[in-house]
């Protein structure tokens, strides 16, 4: 009753080509654009910025383009962290060398400077198949970890190897830097998710989504039936490393300030976002939201409880908390491998009944 | 000979010693994925899993003593009593049975016929969950392990070396001890999995699940031997890195070295495992030694596995011994 698609008619081809052609869909959409835009910036603090909305919101948007490339496309990659550095140090490296220029612009050609590098290790999927490629692309983790770690040049030859984000105004309103206000980096980072949002959601409805699902499904057949699989694949991992480039970017200037990247874009952010994206569900944009939410409030809800009700130590409640997610991520996958979107599927499919049986 | 060439056998000996130890982890990875097809991450912190019950059981510590000691506000740590080193082999086999049997149970017995991802990822989340079990129940310190295995210097290498070309070469006694090791475990396993009813069922589960089904072998029961056998690899590679550089987290990152070996060698296969762990360790150090440390500044062990791998990978899509990748539509 509650989820109705039957009833909504269309009467023209712009209605009917619309991202929410669902009624019900189209309102939740605005409702949540309504609440993220006109009143979480009102009451948003520091805490919560840091805690939960910014890692977030910075998460979701390298979710979405993880997504695109396992997902949709079902090319494995383990390379998130490293790509996510390359988003990082150029945007550091642009930023430096042109402090004339909005910081908007960097974010973006610093994403585009990362396509390219996900294009180039991207090459070998059309040799490389299934795990074998989910191992190789660890090779693009660790050598350019190993590149900004090593070449000074990445770091502007700063003694301590970290590189640290200048401050930037967006409309003079600082963004980077020690003298930012949480509602104006909530924004910044909201706009881009959004953005990065909407073109992953109409890219994948798409002909390019389509090629790309063929991919998936099987290969071989894809490019019988004439799906080139280089361009397929390559763009698959051009714009997939491109968003992944604009999360690295703001995780870096927006969010950290400072960034050594080995500790910043190591493996265990490459697994972090794989977890979100087959947690959430793979194949699906609400999917990447809804398991970046998930990764990043599990464990400040499970800190808060182990350290500030039960009055554990903290290197106690850190082993625990390992204990806790692995066994989650773990119970997930049994009961629900699908991931979080096939909850949302269902819960649909409830709605559409509810109250009444049939 | 010049010094550089000398220095360089020296580095090409060491190498094939390191790609002994990658190929003892690789081998745990080849087993599980052989018999079910799950690709498992975990190795690197079974081995480390093992290594600390060894010392925890060998030291008498009791288990998670600082959880009870959180919860309950008691001072206890330890029993007070040694155990001798084979009892505690044992019983540390003993627990990766165990481990074995609740993995399987609770886990992957319900994944079966799920995509090759998710059973990647819910191993993973057991790599996590073992990780935190680990330091919970022994403390995340480091350990020392001592289980008697020869370390230091082997001098008669050195004086014989010394003899011919005027130069000792340094080989450290575990490594040989290590690759006598790896070389009887491999013969081992290739013996069990050739020549046992055990082995043979095994090798029916890694051809097809359902025919193997179907002529009555219970595929539970593989699944937890074969869980087993990678938990006694993991405990073999837990003792000896453990005694080479103490027990502790590093332990697990193992696995993330063992991959580029299992890639270069096929994932399906165990002489794959040791040539593609030799070719590894032999190509790094050398890599390192001639290029790496003289013009890139140095730590290029961390990639180079990885690049080979891949280069090699591009113009033979399986690795040196996996089998043929036949594409159908």
């Amino acid at each position: 009753m509650f989820y109705r698609e039957a009833g909504d008619f269309k009467t023209s081809y712009a209605e009917d080509n619309q991202t929410f052609p669902i009624k019900f869909d189209r309102y939740r959409y605005y409702f949540v654009l309504l609440v993220a835009f006109g009143i979480v910036p009102f009451v948003v603090n520091d805490y919560w910025l840091n805690a939960v909305l910014l890692p977030f919101l910075i998460y979701a948007i390298a979710a979405i383009g993880l997504n695109l490339l396992v997902g949709y496309c079902g090319q494995v990659s383990l390379g998130t962290g490293g790509f996510m550095a390359v988003g990082a140090y150029s945007c550091y490296k642009l930023m430096t060398s042109f402090p004339d220029v909005s910081i908007l612009i960097h974010v973006v050609l610093a994403g585009a400077i990362t396509a390219a590098i996900g294009m180039l290790f991207g090459l070998p999927s059309l040799r490389i198949k299934g795990f074998y490629l989910a191992v190789a692309t660890l090779a693009a983790q660790f050598f350019l970890v190993w590149l900004f770690n090593r070449v000074p040049w990445f770091y502007n030859y700063s003694a301590s190897g970290q590189i640290s984000a200048p401050e930037r105004t967006v409309f003079g309103v600082p963004v980077t830097g020690a003298e930012t206000s949480p509602w104006a980096v909530y924004l910044v980072c909201l706009v881009f998710l959004t953005i990065s949002a909407i073109i992953a959601r109409n890219l994948t409805r798409g002909m390019a989504g389509r090629k790309w699902m063929a991919i998936r499904d099987m290969d071989i057949a894809a490019e019988i039936i004439g799906v080139d699989p280089l361009r397929a694949k390559l763009s698959a991992f051009a714009v997939s490393s491109f968003f992944i480039g604009i999360s690295g970017a703001l995780f870096f200037a927006v969010y950290l300030g400072a960034v050594e990247v080995g500790e910043s874009f190591g493996i265990t952010k490459s697994f972090l976002v794989l977890f979100m994206v087959i947690i959430g569900g793979l194949g699906s944009i609400f999917g990447s939201f809804a398991g970046a939410a998930f990764l990043v409030l599990l464990p400040v809800l499970l800190k808060n409880l182990l350290v500030g009700s039960l009055g554990w130590p903290t290197d106690l409640a850190a082993h625990l908390e390992l204990i806790i997610i692995g066994a989650l991520i773990i119970v997930f996958l049994v009961a629900e491998p699908h991931g979080l979107a096939q909850l949302w599927r269902m819960a649909k499919e409830k709605l559409r009944l509810w109250p009444f049986p049939h | 000979m010049s010094d550089t060439m000398i220095f360089a056998m020296e580095v090409f000996l060491n190498g094939l010693m390191a790609g002994v130890l990658y190929a003892l982890v690789a081998l745990g990875f080849v087993l599980i994925y052989k018999a079910s097809g799950i690709f498992n991450y975990a190795q690197g912190v079974m081995a480390l899993f093992a290594a600390l019950t060894l010392v925890g059981i060998m030291e008498g510590q009791v288990p998670f003593a600082h959880l009870i000691n959180a919860t309950i506000g008691t001072e206890i740590h330890h029993f007070g009593w040694h155990v001798p080193v084979l009892l505690a082999i044992v019983l540390t086999m003993v627990v990766m049975i165990a481990l074995a049997w609740l993995v399987n149970h609770f886990v992957f017995r319900h994944l079966v016929n799920q995509e090759p991802i998710i059973l990647f990822m819910a191993t993973i989340g057991f790599a996590y969950f073992l990780e935190g079990v680990g330091d919970v129940m022994w403390g995340s310190d480091i350990k020392k392990l001592d289980v008697g295995l020869p370390q230091g210097i082997n001098t008669a290498i050195d004086e014989y070396t010394y003899g011919i070309v005027n130069y000792g070469f340094f080989i450290d006694n575990l490594d040989l001890v290590a690759t006598v090791i790896a070389a009887v475990l491999v013969i081992a396993l290739v013996a069990f999995a050739q020549y046992t009813k055990q082995g043979r069922a095994m090798r029916a589960v890694a051809d097809d699940h359902q025919a193997a089904l179907s002529v009555g072998i219970s595929l539970n029961w593989i699944w937890v031997m074969v869980w087993s056998l990678a938990g006694f690899v993991a405990l073999v590679a837990g003792i000896v890195w453990g005694t080479k550089s103490g027990v502790q987290f590093s332990l697990s990152l193992i696995a993330l070295k063992a991959l580029p070996v299992l890639m270069l060698g096929g994932f399906t296969s165990i002489p794959g495992a040791i040539v593609g762990g030799l070719v590894i360790g032999v190509g790094e150090k050398l890599f390192e030694f001639l290029i790496g440390a003289p013009f890139l500044g140095g730590a290029t062990e961390n990639w180079f596995a990885y690049m080979l791998a891949l280069i090699f990978l591009v113009f033979r899509p399986q690795g040196l011994f996996g089998e043929k990748i036949i594409d159908r539509v």
